[in-house]
């Protein structure tokens, strides 16, 4: 690694020599003429594909475009939360790998990305959230992933600070391996290691179009700082992945929303675990600095402002309020929206367009944050064999005429 | 003086729809109701042209054409150009007119 290896060892040693030694995380290069791989999106999902296709595939000249910082995105903007309590099997395959990675990461990027397994519980406030939350729970047992269910007596022993009052607790789902990760960490952990395999991370640099050959191959984006040629190229925008379909001219079944999400001021620490409640429409988990990091549903009309509206920002506290009254008091420090990219059955889309030489991976929505391990190695796959590993496959945009959606509605919900 | 209820507040920074019957209200009154102009296909189209239909979606980013109810009030249907970016309603029309000169006929 260029900026040396992180360790205590190194940390004492710098903070004797007064910090001086530490170089750059990654370098900032001029866009060379031609790249094997071309990656549009420097976001986790880009990040990722650009790192698993330098370390799993020897693949060696990559370039990752992002028209405005590396986690300007979605990426930086969500609530962090990384689990795999998903319903059919195809997701859990997908999100559980994606939190397998999580758990040894942070050693294999030689970056701590902060991964804390504190628990996700989700909370049943009426019988039908009993029978449901019991249908997530054996589902999620008979994809072999980790799921308690706990009673209501459980389940205020273990988080005591909760005041249920028009919403009666009945019982939960925990999962005990899902938490919380540090997003700028994943960005900057995958950026450092691609980085260290050479791969040119080109920040202010926005792809306006693409260049197609005589047999309708793409086989050179147009940017902001000229042609840059392209063996493969991956589309990894989240929000933005219409508007670059359109310029590669094909048509995707995603529609972009808004997603809030909320810091209140920092407060002692009262919550160790994830909390989410789909009845009261709020998930809440509180961060290492005691603030309130919490959230809820979509906006209520497609935008792609990056700002979120009142309606949805008053229902989302007034469900904390439900949960924890005692907070009524509390002052909210940030409030910000990132433009997320909903399809109709809540599963993202993995694997080639109708573009020769374009593959897309987008479509998580709400909830990506947890896939980005997942989605980075799973579009690396596919841009450096051609095809889909056997995971994604289930997640193609042929889903969509054949009719062979992957509902996860209820997983993915107000739970991102 | 008593600062002013955070309800109280949230109202005076809403959005306002401008419903064709009812004048401008609240946005939470209202309901999108999906991209305007889109013609089902045939009966006996094939699987291609059916899952253009109920799932490629324009998601104009800039204003777009969509269909709107005022669920909450009068219930009735109409179609906005709004713009997706700022949230600016440029035009308000009936459910069975064609979009006003300012736009330009999206391709289906
Ligand atoms: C408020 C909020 C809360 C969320 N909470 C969670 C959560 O708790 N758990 C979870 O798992 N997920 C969560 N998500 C979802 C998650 O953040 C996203 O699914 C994920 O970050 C998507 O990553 P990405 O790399 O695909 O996209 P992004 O991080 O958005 O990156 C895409 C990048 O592409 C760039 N780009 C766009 N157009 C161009 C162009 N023409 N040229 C060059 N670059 C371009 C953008 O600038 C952007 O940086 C949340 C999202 C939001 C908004
Ligand atoms: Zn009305």
């Amino acid at each position: 690694m260029r900026s040396g290896r992180y360790s205590a060892w190194r940390l004492l040693r710098e903070g004797l020599s007064g910090h001086r030694g530490w170089g750059p995380a990654w370098r900032s290069p001029e866009p060379q003429r031609h790249y094997d791989v071309v990656i549009v999106g420097g976001g986790g999902h880009g990040l990722a594909t650009a790192y698993y296709l330098a370390r799993t595939h020897g693949v060696r000249r990559i370039a990752v475009l992002e028209r405005g910082w590396i986690g300007g995105g979605n990426s930086g903007r969500n609530t962090t939360i990384i689990r795999s309590n998903y319903f059919w099997p195809e997701s859990a395959a997908l999100y559980d790998f994606a939190l397998r990675q999580y758990e040894q990461l942070s050693r294999e990027l030689n970056f701590n990305l902060m991964v804390s397994q504190r628990g996700l519980l989700m909370l049943a406030h009426t019988p039908h959230d009993v029978e449901l939350g019991r249908r997530t729970f054996n589902a999620m047992r008979l994809n072999g992933i980790d799921a308690e269910w706990l009673d209501a007596d459980r389940i205020l022993s273990e988080v005591p600070s909760l005041q249920p009052s028009r919403f009666p607790i009945l019982g939960g789902v925990m999962q005990r391996r899902a938490g919380i990760a540090r997003h700028d960490a994943v960005v900057w952990g995958f950026a450092r290691a691609a980085d260290s395999f050479g791969v040119d991370i080109l920040q202010g640099t926005e792809v306006t179009g693409f260049r197609t050959d005589a047999t309708g191959r793409a086989v050179a984006v147009l940017t902001n700082r000229g042609e840059i040629g392209a063996g493969a190229i991956g589309l990894a925008v989240a929000g933005s992945s219409t508007q670059l379909a359109d310029l590669a001219g094909f048509r995707l079944p995603v529609t972009s929303y808004a997603l809030q999400a909320f810091v209140s001021e920092p407060l002692k620490p009262f919550l160790d675990t994830v909390l989410l409640s789909p009845a009261t429409g709020c998930y809440v988990s509180q961060s290492d600095k005691g603030e309130l990091v919490f959230g809820g549903a979509l906006d209520l009309f497609p935008s792609f402002a990056q700002r979120g509206t009142p309606p949805i920002l008053e229902q989302v506290v007034a469900g904390l309020l439900e949960m924890f009254p005692t907070l009524a008091r509390v002052r909210l420090l940030r409030q910000w929206a990132g433009c997320v990219d909903v399809v109709h059955d809540s599963s993202p889309i993995l694997g080639p367009t109708p573009v020769p030489g374009i593959a897309i991976n987008c479509g998580w929505g709400t909830g990506g944050f947890k896939a980005i391990p997942a989605g980075g190695y799973l579009l690396a796959h596919q841009l450096a064999t051609g095809q889909p590993h056997p995971m994604a496959v289930p997640f193609g945009l042929e889903r969509f005429s054949t009719g062979r959606l992957i509902d996860e509605a209820a997983a993915a919900g107000i739970a991102h | 003086m008593k600062p002013p209820l955070l309800a109280s507040r949230i109202e005076a920074t809403m959005h306002l729809i401008p419903c064709p019957y009812c004048g401008p209200r609240a946005e939470w009154e209202f309901q999108w109701g999906g991209e305007a102009h889109r013609p089902r296909p045939d009966l006996s189209a094939d699987d291609a042209t059916w899952a253009q239909y109920l799932f490629e979606r324009r998601n104009t980013r800039g204003p777009a054409l969509e269909r709107w109810v005022h669920r909450y009030g009068c219930g009735q249907w109409f179609h906005l150009v709004r713009d997706t970016v700022s949230h600016e309603v440029l035009a308000v029309y009936g459910v069975e007119d064609r979009p006003p000169d300012l736009v330009v006929e999206p391709t289906p």
